[in-house]
């Protein structure tokens, strides 16, 4: 009989003790939302992040079997000593400085060719963005054969006799070109997508004061046109030094460092110090170092995304 | 007068932009274009010189992707010669003097992608919804700091954080293992799905829910029956851009995975390899692995600039 009052009394209970009960469950379901997501997240970066943060002042190795011993800032010493590292470090520089200028004058050319529409204009724009889409190491591996001295298809086109032509990925100067080249390839495309959108985000009358005021093209464009892409140009370059910075798939792929070490950039030899010889505590050291220098740049990218977003 | 005059200069320079753009186009395209070329071309023809355009198509580099061979001695080659029973693909390798085995490693590599790509990006989309309705509708202290937090674990290097988690993996038996990568790829793929899908449920008006609500639908059932419906083109964009991550991602698979759970980009290069280099075969396998994402290309094309600024950016 109790028993049977009392789910009476829940069931009819009074309206507000509906909306308290909805208001209850608002704040569990954001819970619910939220945390197995922000849970998921902390075990995998906040963690480990720390996790190698200790290990970096250590000789650890993770195949060893022996507990690892506090060396202080050794590891960070021995990395900053190393004129070996410093070499891949320049590497890096110059194949991220290199490839992003190259990507930004493609990639706006490109936006300025497809900007006002044509017949196939749509058609051409998504063709031309395949190349991002793709997997690096894939692309790195098939470019391989495209670059090959004796039966590859890019000295043929480039107008080189059979064999004549340049080694692009046995000559130490010539391979970290090769990688920009197939860099640009990929990632000229992204650029073109931000700058599109920022082109077509500018508004005609603009265009026709200036005619009206019989403004020369290049006027126009220095006055109108560049100021107009430049917080989207800008936010590619951001996003594409980070990502270039981080290159890995596509030197893996392409040139697997070599020749010699011509293209071995920081991320490549990072894992290389990691796990072929499974330094660890060195190599934590090391990526703490990368890691500081990204999150400088990503912390600009990601402000200057959310201001955009916000307008 | 200047009018008419105009609209012949702007159509010859509309004309001229579009055949500077068709010849760019063709020029991005040759790439790919000459490894689908590669992928069918008989061994020899793969190495010619000069290039050739021009050749009989074949099936041969497919057959050597999924098989592994051994190879004959004169003798077993001329009774299998007669054996009435062989399959197409089994006569082509006999030609070559190789005899089919079995399916090659890769097709187990591929499996793997298939699996690891699917449940991963089921994982992350269902999460990131969720997680992105509770940024989008409820009030969450210090709402901006978490999603700032969630959208710089994305810029994380790979090998940063592969290596601690190649030590956790070992410590809890993860490593080389489906669920393992499954985790993995899920967590990087949360960033991309939190953002993107919070855009597409900011843009869903809140009145119909709150109108539900008044009706009195618990908010599970609005969320359920009023915002899904609606949101169901960004989570198709959202899943699909997932799945080309997982799908396309190289670094952790190569560090975190050995034999058992292994996925497709980091055997491409390996596996074979090691017979000589088979351009063929490796044209071939690249191939089916760009195929789905070309054509996925394709269908996302309005939402790839949604999808590569996390959401900022829309067109």
């Amino acid at each position: 009989m109790d028993q049977a009052k009392s789910t009476r009394e829940a069931f009819v209970s009074p309206t507000v003790g509906v909306h308290h009960r909805r208001t209850l469950s608002d704040d569990a379901l954001r819970r619910l939302f939220l945390w197995p997501t922000l849970l998921l997240l902390i075990a995998f970066n906040i963690f480990p992040l720390l996790y190698s943060l200790g290990l970096s002042f250590t000789d650890f190795s993770a195949i060893a079997n022996q507990p690892p011993n506090f060396i202080g800032l050794q590891n960070y010493r021995d990395i900053l000593g190393d004129p070996q590292l410093w070499v891949y470090f320049r590497n890096t520089g110059f194949y991220v400085v290199v490839s992003v200028a190259l990507e930004t004058l493609v990639g706006f050319g490109l936006a300025l060719l497809l900007w006002r529409k044509f017949r196939g204009s749509s058609l051409i724009t998504t063709l031309i963005l395949t190349p991002m889409m793709l997997s690096p190491v894939v692309v790195g591996l098939f470019w391989k054969l495209i670059f090959n001295p004796n039966y590859g298809i890019f000295n043929y086109l480039l107008g080189y006799p059979p064999g004549r032509g340049p080694d692009w990925l046995g000559n130490p100067t010539l391979a970290i070109w090769a990688v920009v080249i197939v860099d640009v390839w990929m990632w000229a495309p992204y650029v073109m997508l931000l700058c599109l959108a920022g082109l077509s985000a500018i508004p005609d009358y603009l265009y026709e004061a200036a005619e009206i005021d019989r403004a020369s093209p290049l006027f126009t464009f220095w006055r109108i046109t560049l100021p107009m892409v430049a917080p989207l140009l800008l936010i590619a370059v951001l996003f594409r030094t980070i990502e270039a910075f981080k290159t890995f798939d596509l030197v893996m792929g392409l040139t697997g460092g070599g020749p010699g070490d011509a293209t071995e950039l920081v991320a490549v030899n990072l894992y290389r110090i990691a796990f072929p010889n499974w330094q660890t505590g060195k190599a934590s050291a090391l990526a703490y170092i990368v890691l500081v220098l990204i999150i400088g740049v990503s912390n600009i990218y990601i402000k200057y995304l959310n201001q955009i977003k916000g307008d | 007068m200047p009018k008419v005059e105009n609209t012949v200069r702007t159509r010859t320079v509309t004309a001229i932009r579009a055949v500077v753009a068709t010849a760019v186009c063709i020029l991005f395209l040759i790439p790919v274009i000459w490894m689908m070329m590669t992928a069918f071309k008989p061994r020899e023809d793969v190495i010619s010189v000069p290039p050739k355009i021009f050749f009989r198509p074949t099936l041969e580099g497919f057959v050597s992707l999924f098989t592994q061979r051994s190879t004959l001695t004169r003798m077993q080659q001329e009774r299998l010669e007669r054996d009435p029973n062989l399959g197409w693909a089994d006569r082509m390798m006999l030609q070559r003097g190789l005899k089919i085995i079995g399916p090659s490693q890769y097709v187990q590599r591929l499996v793997n992608s298939v699996i690891i790509a699917m449940l991963s990006t089921i994982a992350a989309v269902v999460l990131g919804l969720l997680a992105a309705y509770a940024f989008s509708r409820f009030r969450v202290r210090a709402s901006a700091d978490w999603q700032f937090f969630i959208l710089s674990t994305r810029m994380l290097p790979a090998v940063v954080v592969t290596i601690p988690i190649f030590l956790m993996y070992t410590q809890i038996g993860l490593n080389d293992t489906h669920l393992g990568m499954i985790l993995l790829y899920t967590v990087f793929n949360l960033s991309l799905s939190v953002w993107l899908l919070k855009g597409f449920l900011d843009e869903i008006p809140r009145e119909y829910e709150e109108a539900a609500l008044v009706d009195g639908y618990t908010r599970w059932q609005a969320f359920r029956k009023i915002v899904l419906p609606q949101a169901t083109t960004g989570i198709a964009a959202t899943t699909v851009f997932c799945l080309i991550f997982a799908w396309n991602e190289y670094a952790f698979a190569l560090m975190l995975t050995r034999e058992r759970a292994r996925t497709a980009p980091p055997s491409i290069p390996t596996v074979l390899g090691t017979a000589g280099v088979e351009w063929s075969a490796i044209a071939a396998g690249s191939l089916l692995f760009l195929i789905p994402v070309v054509i996925v290309t394709f269908a996302l094309r309005n939402y790839l600039l949604r999808g590569i600024t996390f959401g900022a950016l829309r067109q």
